[in-house]
């Protein structure tokens, strides 16, 4: 218990503390109000990347629900329980990838010289790397990135859900004349709901920190993609290319307090975490 | 209805397969082609998820321009493999070696503290009543859903005053605080703990601490190596911690070398300088990286998918 509490202290309140302390003084130690934080944000680099980070959210979300949720469905009614079991686990192994490993391998699906995928990049009409992966397919390639390596986990999380829902009541939904489309959308999905609610949460949080995607693809990309795609990034470079600790805490303490809000919200609110 | 999901999300032994219902209907052309559509959706997924993979495996195999003229899923040869073996083992002598020692290094010596301080902690939550129990629980949850990356950069700045930058700890100390690892064995021995086992156990003469180790802890098992699985791939894959902490690249884990060895490569990045890294030697650096994660996988294939997982991942 002691040991859990010294690391509960050290490495999640302190730096908060810490972070927040940063984002309210200045380079001498003076109070500074918010002054960091709007200097930050007038940044001409601020704005983009509060856009680029948001559209990536959108697509990331919205894959991650729709497939998720409609593969966990099919899976889970698949009348052969060992090829649906096969078959998650093969969902599952991209997981392994995650990280700077993803983006390598995803370089190269998205090269059109080497990738497996050429044709089709080049029905598309790109030709060259740095076609594909021009400015404006980021969030899109980003999104698609995070969903090759995180969705597989979810699908296996929702196929456990719905294993749990009883099975007399999707036989007297069954009995009351409902189809497989509507039990899915007025039982299954309704049941599943609060793990849904907990995937997109976690989801948002996490790519809120967009880093190590944009990062390689920056130092990869022919200089297509700059260094200052994400927040995360501008507040990496903050620290450590501008030698501004207080912008980038500022930015740390932005971040941190949307996850905080989420995250409380989503405590109090649901009662997931109740044991008894 | 909530803590039913929960418990049995959490321990295998309650979530014996339920029986299925039987297809009743008789084969119908509609839905023959259902089913035809339904496999091809999971068979077009399937080709998504695995494709990228196996293009790794076999690109390892060939030289470069073999990876460029021949056909994407075919295999090179053995000697190119050992050709970019040698190349890559090569590069700045052996250090892709020593990321990979790095790599072990850390997350082992992570994993045995998250456990040493998450399975106690967890248990003491769960077990006993104390000040503050409300309060520390609340905390955790809240600091669980943070993702990690939140903090780096306050961390660097809070390790660096502490003149931490640079050494292992800098990655280890920040990487076995899991609270993650507290809240699931929380759940278990909260939910699926008998308490009259313990009381049994302290009856007939053991301490707290013997019931905790003696009782608690075997019948744990299962929950205590989720946590190790989740703490080991969520470490070993980490990027950005890393990133920040360890100036000098002979003390990058591997995640963070494949990503230096990456701005070598000509054909990505056009100024490498000599010595420069050829693509297939950064397809079976990249492999490198993540084997020890993928064989984790495998070993831990049936309980990540016989639904025990369910309340168990993060991000």
């Amino acid at each position: 218990m002691a040991g859990y509490l010294i690391l509960l202290a050290a490495f999640g309140i302190v730096p908060t503390a810490y972070g927040i302390y940063f984002a309210f003084t200045n380079a001498g130690n003076y109070f500074a109000g918010l002054s960091n934080f709007t200097a930050a944000a007038r940044d001409f680099r601020y704005l983009p990347a509060v856009g680029h980070v948001g559209l990536y959210l959108l697509i990331w979300l919205v894959a991650l629900v729709v497939f998720v949720i409609v593969l966990a469905l099919v899976l889970h009614q698949l009348p052969v329980r060992r090829i649906s079991r096969m078959v998650r686990f093969l969902y599952y192994i991209p997981g392994a990838l995650a990280g700077a490993a993803s983006v390598l391998v995803w370089l190269f699906m998205l090269d059109p010289t080497v990738s497996p995928a050429a044709a089709f990049l080049r029905f598309l009409g790109y030709g060259t790397f740095g076609q594909v992966i021009e400015p404006g397919h980021l969030a899109i390639l980003f999104a698609m990135i995070a969903f090759w390596t995180g969705a597989g986990g979810w699908i296996v999380v929702m196929c456990g859900a719905l294993n749990n829902i009883p099975v007399e009541l999707i036989e007297a939904a069954r009995i009351d004349g409902a189809g497989g489309w509507s039990i899915a959308r007025r039982v299954q999905v309704p049941m599943i709901r609060k793990w849904i609610v907990y995937m997109v949460i976690l989801a948002f949080a996490g790519g809120t920190q967009l880093f190590v995607e944009p990062q390689l693809i920056s130092s990869a990309s022919l200089g297509v993609a700059g260094r200052d795609y994400s927040l995360t990034q501008l507040s990496y470079d903050f620290a450590f290319q501008n030698n501004n600790v207080n912008y980038a805490a500022a930015i740390s303490v932005e971040l941190l307090v949307v996850s905080l809000i989420v995250a409380a919200v989503f405590v109090t609110r649901s009662r997931f975490f109740d044991a008894n | 209805m909530q803590t039913d999901v929960n418990s049995s999300a959490v321990v295998p032994a309650a979530a014996p397969a339920r029986p299925r219902a039987k297809p009743r209907q008789t084969p119908s052309p509609a839905r023959a082609t259902g089913r035809l559509l339904i496999g091809l959706l999971l068979a077009a997924f399937a080709v998504f998820f695995i494709v990228p993979i196996l293009w790794l495996l076999l690109a390892a195999t060939k030289t470069d321009p073999q990876l460029v003229r021949s056909s994407p899923l075919s295999f090179g040869s053995w000697r190119a493999l050992r050709h970019n073996w040698d190349a890559l083992t090569s590069f700045q002598g052996d250090t892709i070696l020593l990321w990979l020692r790095n790599s072990t290094l850390y997350a082992s010596l992570a994993l045995v503290i998250t456990l040493v301080a998450a399975v106690p902690a967890g248990y003491a939550l769960a077990m006993t009543e104390f000040r503050g129990r409300r309060a520390l629980l609340v905390i955790t949850l809240v600091v669980m859903l943070m993702p990690a990356t939140t903090l780096v950069i306050p961390l660097f700045l809070e390790l660096n005053a502490l003149h931490l930058i640079g050494t292992i700890w800098s990655v280890v100390l920040p990487y076995s605080f899991y609270p993650f690892g507290v809240y699931l064995t929380y759940i278990y021995f909260g939910t699926a703990l008998p308490r009259d086992l313990l009381d049994a156990a302290r009856i007939d003469g053991c301490t707290e601490f013997g019931a905790f180790q003696r009782v608690a802890l075997p019948l744990a098992a299962p929950v205590v190596a989720l946590v190790g699985f989740f703490s080991f791939v969520a470490n070993w894959t980490n990027y950005f911690l890393p990133y920040v902490m360890l100036p000098s690249s002979s003390q990058y884990p591997a995640q963070v070398g494949i990503g230096l060895l990456l701005t070598d490569v000509p054909q990505f990045n056009p100024t490498a300088g000599t010595g420069a890294v050829l693509r297939p030697e950064l397809a079976l650096a990249t492999l490198m990286a993540i084997t020890p994660v993928l064989v984790v996988f495998l070993f831990a294939q049936r309980f990540l998918i016989t639904g025990l997982l369910a309340g168990a991942t993060k991000g």
